[in-house]
């Protein structure tokens, strides 16, 4: 856990909601075709399938008295639109992504490369990542050593 | 053995407000607050999460009686911001610009005095569904336990 010396006594986060569209496919090219349809059932489908998803993150950071702000959205929303939302959104994740060549892009995977892209945003800490793949299933990540879920 | 549970009440304001900084000049305001700035206001239907963190008593099973909480919400935060202009009818904003986390951390300061039973936990305040702030104690902070 960070020392949060950011507002006097208490620690403040700013939450915004995005939403892409993307294809993904589950397959591991390291198993057999029968192990692959075991391990992801559907998910496996050689065509792949689509989600909307909703992407959630949190920042924190000292509110900018002049502002009132942690961060101006108009700025987070150009950094995210052109790391995430546009790379992404009526992608598919498996072909278009970079990442995905070598990795399976689950939802997990998926918080994993988002927080990467979104933690150098210059103006404020990026706390987390959460991704809703569907309505009931959702996905969390806070980056890995001490400032992730274990520290 | 300790077993604390979180218990969360919400409701939901409507106000408006507007972003303007005196010491900006008229452009410098447009340019770093948008249509935020428009001068005559613009308002929200804001969600307002209350968390409290506490102990079940042995004799209730409660946290802290769920009207208690309600009537303090009521007080500190209906009766103060609900169809009001943040700007110009809170004094507690007064000299701050009215945004998400401004407003979050004024309604934690109203409540943290107030939640006898419990201990304040979290204010998630909504501004619209994609947009909200939440105010932690230092230390308890974020989807990390402390």
């Amino acid at each position: 856990m960070t020392p949060g010396a950011h507002n006097g006594e208490l620690k403040i986060e700013l939450g915004r909601r995005y939403r892409f569209a993307a294809s993904h496919r589950l397959h591991n090219p390291g198993l057999t075709d029968g192990e692959n349809y075991r391990l992801y059932g559907k998910c496996n489908n050689p065509y792949g399938h689509g989600h909307n998803y909703v992407l959630e993150i949190s920042l924190s950071g000292k509110i900018d008295p002049a502002t009132g702000m942690i961060a101006n959205l108009a700025d987070l929303d150009v950094f995210v639109s052109s790391e995430v939302l546009e790379p992404f959104d009526h992608k598919s994740l498996n072909e278009d992504v970079a990442a995905f060549r070598n990795a399976v892009p689950t939802t997990e995977n998926l918080c994993i490369e988002i927080f990467r892209r979104l933690k150098p945003f210059p103006n404020a800490k990026l706390e987390r990542v959460r991704i809703e793949e569907t309505s009931n299933n959702s996905f969390e990540y806070a980056g890995d050593g001490p400032e992730g879920f274990e520290g | 053995m300790s077993s604390m549970v979180l218990l969360t009440r919400k409701i939901e304001f409507a106000a408006s407000h507007l972003y303007n900084n005196p010491t900006f000049s008229p452009e410098e305001n447009r340019r770093v607050f948008g249509k935020c700035n428009n001068p005559h206001g613009h308002g929200h239907n804001y969600t307002l999460e209350v968390t409290v963190a506490g102990e079940p008593d042995p004799e209730t099973g409660m946290v802290l009686d769920l009207k208690d909480l309600k009537d303090i919400l009521d007080r500190e935060v209906m009766q103060r911001m609900d169809h009001r202009f943040l700007n110009y009818e809170v004094p507690e904003l007064a000299g701050q610009i009215p945004t998400c986390e401004n407003i979050a951390r004024v309604i934690w300061r109203l409540l943290d005095p107030k939640i006898k039973q419990g201990k304040l936990h979290r204010v998630r305040l909504y501004e619209t569904p994609d947009l909200f702030a939440d105010c932690y104690r230092n230390g308890a902070g974020g989807a990390k336990s402390g």
